[in-house]
């Protein structure tokens, strides 16, 4: 039988499927040897962005795995807003202070929607005061996972600053100069965004690997001159302290995990980020050698004790999705049992399997906490954004044993209170809150609670501790809000959990 | 007492709060107060000030006062001392004074 290209076009035809029109009709650009290999390599961001299509109106999106160091958004921002466009939302995975200057943005009018896990600095304290006109939408880590795939969130270009890539887009945060590590949340965006364009100071010869960001999610890749610096990842949220009260609240905390009866064997944990926090990966680490507990696995922001448990062998793996420091990106660099996992594979609640449904003990830290166990991480006790909803209620609600370490008072502010002003994790889902001055466990957690009086840990109640807070701060007077709703915190499967209210000026 | 000079106490740090009295040609007291938790505590702390100062007997004297969230004891402590600086007085009874 002899090729008859009629029959193949009848049939197509008749069966309404497209008709054989040449190799390169659908690939144009392997008909170009130029093409084929350099056609995402853009000199420009302001070229990009043109072969991006982005429109007023369109939704960008960035990760913050840079944290304070971040140099992406406000590089972006500006060059959007230098060629003239408007009404767009702007969704990063989290906002931090280096960002404050995106308000100007807001103002004129370059900015007018925003999704975020958090705000914090002169911007959070803008929008508070009422300087946007939609409210801001405050997602959880998981949560944002969750609101692209329903399509609430939805991505026009996603500018994914990392670490190297090579010209057809292969990318990772841990391998270059400006590592990184994780790129957790850059792996949704490049799952998700219409256009992706990845920036790097780094190009290396083709092909580029480990590939958190894989050529064919990548449409663009733009030299320049920073994405980042490394040195400022760990300033913020997650440091190691030296406070003596950050200390004593990590000792305790650690004693909390060792007699909670989830400290065994094969167990996992994730301990974040915060003063406290990091001391206790410290402290609990010491009670691991010395019994000889080993954990089945890590997770969460990833600092260097963490890893220094790895190296130890007390820790059999690191599921990374956020490097907080540089000991941890390097330590996802150059060791196998440290993995890197999306945003989706860490916490989201409609993952088909997300690390957090395997957690068995979390460290949280808080703003507020009250008497209902409800959690507040988004709003200072003054009412304004300064903080972030992370991983918090994806995890709190998934893991065996949730612990928050707070302070009785920060400064002369309560911690523990009647009613916390805005509620991202619920309290159901909250175990046990260590304080400075007693230990409340949760009433829905009596067995807990006898395990950690049995073993002579100072519990008290969460009523006991509020009023404690009150008999030593006075009472405050109440934060005077108006009507107009500045921000909406939705929960992790997207419902909507709580709203911030403008402060009365 | 009766405010002579500039006396100053406290610090800067977080949960302290700095005190400076400084005299006024006036018989009254001009109190600027500046706190990062002046939403929830500025009538206590101001009460605090003036109660303090009342008992100490200044009726004029210019109190700059910048508030890093201290507690009431430590505000009321730290005016006392910047009182008896700014007095020049040398006979010191902390939270002895009626």
């Amino acid at each position: 039988m002899s090729y008859d290209k009629k029959r193949a076009q009848d049939y197509a035809a008749q069966h309404n499927l497209p008709e054989f029109e040449g190799v390169y009709a659908k690939s144009p650009q392997l008909a170009n040897t130029n093409q084929k290999y350099h056609r995402k390599l853009i000199p420009s961001l302001e070229e990009a962005i043109k072969a991006s299509g982005l429109k007023d109106g369109d939704t960008v999106s960035f990760h913050h795995a840079f944290r304070e160091g971040d140099k992406v958004v406000m590089q972006v921002m500006k060059t959007i807003a230098e060629m003239g466009f408007k009404n767009l939302t702007i969704a990063p995975s989290s906002l931090l202070n280096c960002h404050d200057g995106l308000l100007e943005y807001i103002r004129s009018g370059v900015i007018t929607k925003i999704f975020t896990s958090g705000l914090r600095g002169e911007l959070g304290e803008a929008i508070s005061n009422g300087v946007m006109d939609t409210p801001v939408q405050i997602h959880s880590h998981g949560g944002r996972v969750h609101l692209l795939q329903t399509g609430e969130l939805s991505i026009d270009v996603a500018f994914l600053g990392v670490a190297s890539a090579d010209e057809f887009g292969n990318a990772n945060g841990s391998h270059g100069a400006l590592s990184c590590g994780s790129l957790g949340y850059a792996k949704v965006d490049a799952q998700f965004a219409r256009y992706v364009v990845v920036l790097t100071q780094e190009l290396i010869d083709y092909p580029n690997y480990p590939t958190s960001l894989s050529q064919d999610q990548v449409d663009a890749v733009v030299t320049v001159d920073e994405v980042g610096d490394p040195s400022l990842i760990s300033v913020g949220a997650a440091r190691l302290t030296k406070n003596p009260r950050d200390l004593m609240l990590a000792r305790i905390a650690a004693s909390v995990i060792e007699n909670s009866g989830f400290f065994k064997s094969n167990f996992s944990l994730q301990t974040g980020s915060g003063g406290a926090a990091t001391a206790t990966t410290i402290f609990l680490g010491e009670k691991m050698v010395e019994k000889n507990i080993k954990a089945s696995f890590a997770l969460g922001g990833i600092t260097g004790p963490i890893v220094d448990l790895l190296n130890k062998g007390m820790i059999e793996a690191i599921a990374d999705v956020q490097s907080f420091d540089t000991v941890a990106a390097h330590s996802l660099r150059d060791n196998t049992a440290h993995t890197e996992i999306s945003a989706n594979e860490y916490a989201n609640a409609t993952s088909k399997g997300a690390f957090v449904d395997r957690v068995d003990v979390v460290l949280l830290s808080a703003l507020e906490v009250d008497t209902d166990f409800n959690v507040n991480v988004l709003t200072g006790s003054d009412g304004i954004m300064r903080g972030a909803s992370g991983g918090h209620c994806d995890v709190a609600a998934a893991a065996n044993l949730t612990v928050i370490v707070t302070p009785l008072l920060r400064a002369r502010m309560p911690c523990i209170v009647d009613s916390v002003n805005t509620v991202v994790t619920p309290g159901q889902t909250i175990d046990v809150v260590v304080t400075d001055h007693g230990i409340a466990v949760n009433p829905n957690n009596p067995d807990l609670e006898k395990r950690l009086r049995d073993a002579k840990l100072p519990v008290t109640t969460i009523e006991e501790l509020r009023d404690l807070a009150i008999a030593r701060a006075g009472k405050p007077d109440p934060i005077a809000y108006t009507d107009k709703v500045v921000a909406v915190v939705r929960y992790r499967d997207g419902s909507v959990m709580d709203v911030v209210r403008q402060v009365t000026p | 007492m009766k405010v002579i000079q500039k006396g100053m106490a406290g610090t800067l740090e977080s949960s302290d709060v700095l005190v400076v009295v400084s005299p006024n040609d006036a018989d009254d007291i001009k109190l600027s107060l500046q706190s990062k938790v002046e939403k929830q505590y500025g009538n206590a702390i101001r009460k605090a000030i003036s109660e303090t100062l009342a008992k100490c007997g200044v009726t004029g004297a210019k109190v700059d006062v910048r508030d890093q969230g201290a507690l009431d004891c430590v505000i009321r402590a730290r005016v006392e001392a910047a009182v008896y600086r700014a007095a020049d007085e040398k006979n010191v009874k902390f939270g002895g004074q009626s």
